[in-house]
């Protein structure tokens, strides 16, 4: 298979057609606009459906109308859009339904500006609005992933009826790198929980509310019992260079490649330093962390953001090492040497 | 007189809200009930009890999905018509029945039926305007009326404070798409036995494919308006129908129907649409390629973005990794717009280039931001045709060329990017002009522009051997 030059975003919406998506329904924002864009070509031109939303509320409450019929169904925004979206993910997260929603995450608050940041790590990965629910959230880093990722999204949602996020950020959505398609198109099966309008699925019923405390409680209990089993069941992480790392690195997204070549770097001059990337944030490598923190002088946590995820790390490492937090805001992004001067100096003070 | 029998399209008992149970959660006296019963008689009628998708909102009539045996799908506050426009998109059969009150639908949920509307979705939306919130305990709905007291205008409605009520039903009016608007009202049995024609209309339309059906029905709310039920049915006649007149507004007989789409696309046909255009077998990387950043700048126009694209595509075919980032954006309409491009042997890390090796300056301002970023021994690209100073460096390599002049002499001032490209392949031997010349047609939107670019890779071959690097 021929492998084609694509942007992270274009890449995005060929993953979702041949992991089965039938229906895109957005509101265009920058950073993640191209997807839209793609989407309302390729959706529309391969019998599938792509709605122009009059505003994110209700897209996302597309989405759920699509996903009660049983749709494969997706949206893709950036902060601002998600936040709008966020009521309806928690009715989603709530009724149990399947959807795949993509933030290419841009800098806040507010309105920020357009440039990467990953400030959207804690809303995203522990929810995000009312009530106790959890996203499976998938963090691409190259457009590889994001085609890939997305690819398989589709089925992970279905899998634990979960609102599965991909989490990726303004840069790994411009960027254009080679991809290579998945050979095998998905389809969606039917469910027996979804409402197709027939004799078959006439008793089925997609709903959040249970006035019942107890019928509520068992509920909740029952979506905890699921993100227990999504942890239990799809932890993805890459590693580099950590098997005798004295220096570890944690990121995702466009940090990990700034990471990864820093590493590289830092390895050159001699020093032992490693990357640990989560691929999933949710769920995300506490087991592992926790087992390198017996290993390293120390941990960089580096991240576009004030150290939403290094909170989740110093929970991992629960003292044992020190979690120093290597951030940057505004949509400003590090160089490498920057890092790796950062590490140097960090590795002199210790 | 309205059927006291219970509909088939309801349940025999209501399970849902508690076992055995027979009688509904509302008050006596409420028009809900005889709404419900009205639906569920034309869905009988009509023969569509599987087909039906019904959409319970919040409000009172959240638990509407107690009684229908249907397909249920309870809805977040004011967003069913969004709902249904999902389930509209998912199922072409289906009959979607959006139920909603005043606050749910003319308050909360404004923006969705009035685009759904505007859509022209083949729904039926039935609005219950009772001219209060029931559900939350009395208080004001946008279609209280002037000086109505409820729980939050206990002084009454306000029109400087509080806005006047709204119709809903003209508002719907004021679309274009909408093929049936009607407003009926719950005042009497006799005007209910009236609703009944028009509740089977609204959903033997959306049967015939014709497209927004929209009823609003005036119901009375004893317990929220503390009056008796008998107080209620009359103050609905005496208050809410000369401020909401009863009427058709609109019954058209065009079929608006829905959108048509393309046949579905699956399996190898969807492989076959998505596979690359740009078909020329990888050769086995060249080892010995040094690692490129290469930062192409220039203003808008000036085909920077593309050409950092173009050497991407190249380097593919070259068996190497590639890395492309644009600048984007604001920036992007006017200023410097920069393409960042990454070639190597071994995987790329970070895709960002803050100091390119290669810079190909199109404009002034791209040598002012960028000389200084140039390591030692990189290489410096100036277009003289804008730029009319030097390299100040003195550790840089630098070509000078006047690329949008040569491109002028090709006839597509667009084509100095291909120039400077082409030139900069000669230079860094990374890729071949053959190759170059092979991928220019794949790459191109307007394929009609191919010749002139590929005239404008021998004119810069020829500028080049006439021109060659100056070895420092």
């Amino acid at each position: 298979m021929n492998k084609q030059l694509m942007k992270g975003n274009d890449a995005v919406v060929y993953g979702a057609l041949l992991g089965g998506a039938t229906h895109f329904f957005g509101y265009p924002i920058t950073p993640a606009s191209e997807i839209a864009h793609a989407a309302a070509l390729h959706f529309t031109r391969t019998g599938r459906t792509f709605l122009q939303a009059e505003n994110e509320e209700n897209a996302i409450n597309m989405i759920y109308g699509a996903a009660s019929a049983g749709a494969r169904v997706m949206s893709a925004s950036s902060g601002p859009g998600i936040s709008l979206m966020s009521e309806g993910i928690s009715y989603m997260a709530g009724s149990e339904l399947p959807c795949v929603l993509v933030d290419i995450q841009r800098a806040g608050p507010g309105l920020g500006n357009i440039w990467p940041e990953q400030s959207d790590y804690i809303m995203v990965a522990k929810g995000g609005a009312h009530g106790n629910y959890h996203n499976i959230v998938l963090a691409p880093n190259s457009a590889q992933e994001m085609c890939d990722l997305t690819y398989r999204a589709f089925e992970l949602a279905e899998r634990y009826r979960m609102p599965t996020f991909i989490l990726a950020d303004a840069y790994i959505g411009q960027m254009m790198e080679p991809v290579e398609l998945p050979s095998e198109p998905k389809t969606t099966p039917r469910h027996d929980w979804a409402v197709y309008g027939d004799s078959e699925s006439r008793g089925n019923l997609i709903t959040s509310i249970m006035m019942n405390t107890d019928l509520l409680s068992e509920h909740n209990w029952k979506l905890l019992d699921k993100a227990h089993q999504v942890e239990k069941n799809e932890l993805e992480f890459e590693e580099l260079e950590t098997h005798d790392a004295e220096v570890l690195l944690i990121a995702f997204g466009i940090s990990s490649r700034i990471s990864h070549t820093a590493v590289e770097i830092l390895r050159s001059q001699g020093i032992k330093a490693g990357l640990l990337r989560p691929i999933t944030l949710f769920p995300f490598p506490y087991q592992r962390i926790k087992e390198l923190s017996e290993q390293v002088d120390f941990i960089a946590a580096v991240e576009l953001n004030e150290g939403q995820m290094a909170e989740d790390i110093e929970r991992a490492v629960a003292g044992k090492t020190q979690v120093l937090r290597y951030n940057w805001l505004g949509g400003i992004i590090p160089s490498t040497e920057e890092i790796v001067e950062r590490i140097t100096t960090d590795m002199g003070s210790k | 007189m309205v059927q006291y029998s219970k509909p088939r399209s309801f349940y025999d008992t209501f399970e849902r809200k508690g076992e055995g149970q027979i009688s509904t959660h509302y008050c006596p006296g409420c028009g809900h009930g005889n709404a419900h019963k009205l639906i569920a008689e034309a869905i009988d009628t009509l023969g569509i009890q599987d087909r039906v998708v019904f959409l319970s909102p919040v409000g009172c009539s959240v638990f509407a999905y107690y009684y229908f045996d249907t397909g249920n799908i309870q809805c977040a506050h004011g967003r069913a018509p969004s709902v249904g426009t999902g389930v509209r998109k998912t199922l072409d059969d289906a009959i979607v029945i959006s139920y909603q009150g005043d606050g749910d639908l003319a308050g909360i949920g404004m923006a969705s039926i009035v685009h759904a509307a505007n859509r022209g979705e083949n729904i039926t939306v039935f609005f219950v305007n009772n001219a209060i919130y029931g559900m939350t305990g009395g208080q004001m709905a946008p279609t209280t009326l002037i000086d109505q007291k409820t729980q939050t205008t206990p002084l009454g409605r306000n029109l400087q404070r509080d806005g006047n009520p709204i119709g809903m039903c003209e508002l719907m009016d004021s679309l274009e798409t909408p093929v049936y608007i009607e407003r009926v009202t719950f005042s009497s049995p006799a005007k209910i036995m009236k609703a009944r024609k028009v509740v089977r209309k609204a959903l033997q339309n959306q049967i015939d494919k014709k497209g927004f059906s929209f009823v609003e029905i005036l119901s009375p709310c004893p317990v929220n308006w503390k009056m008796s039920p008998t107080d209620a049915r009359r103050w609905v006649s005496e208050s809410l129908e000369p401020i909401f007149p009863v009427k058709n507004f609109r019954d058209l007989d065009d079929v608006r129907g829905e959108s048509a789409k393309l046949p579905l696309m699956e399996g190898n046909r969807l492989l076959d649409y998505l596979k690359p255009e740009k078909h020329i077998s990888p050769e086995a990387p060249n080892e010995t390629v040094v690692d490129q950043q290469v930062k192409i700048a220039g203003f808008g126009g000036q085909g920077v973005m593309s050409a950092g694209v173009l050497l991407s595509n190249c380097v593919i075919q070259k068996g190497l990794n590639t890395t492309w980032l644009p600048s984007y954006g604001p920036e992007m309409r006017g200023g410097t717009a920069y393409a960042s491009v990454k070639v190597s042997t071994q995987p790329i890390g970070s895709p960002v280039v803050d100091f390119p090796n290669v810079l190909i300056a199109m404009n002034g301002p791209s040598l002012e931001a960028f000389e200084e970023k140039v390591p030692a021994g990189g290489l410096i690209m100036v277009n003289t045709s804008l730029i009319s100073r030097k390299v100040q460096r003195k550790d840089v390599r630098t070509y000078y060329l006047p690329a949008t002049e040569l491109a002028k002499d090709v006839g597509l001032i667009a084509t100095a990017n291909i120039i400077v490209l082409s030139i900069y392949f000669l230079i860094s031997e990374v890729v071949d002009l053959d190759t170059f010349r092979k991928v220019i047609p794949l790459s191109l939107k307007k394929k009609q522009l191919a010749e002139m670019n590929l005239q404008a890779v021998d004119k810069a071959e020829v500028y080049f051997s006439e021109h060659p690097l100056e070895q420092s």
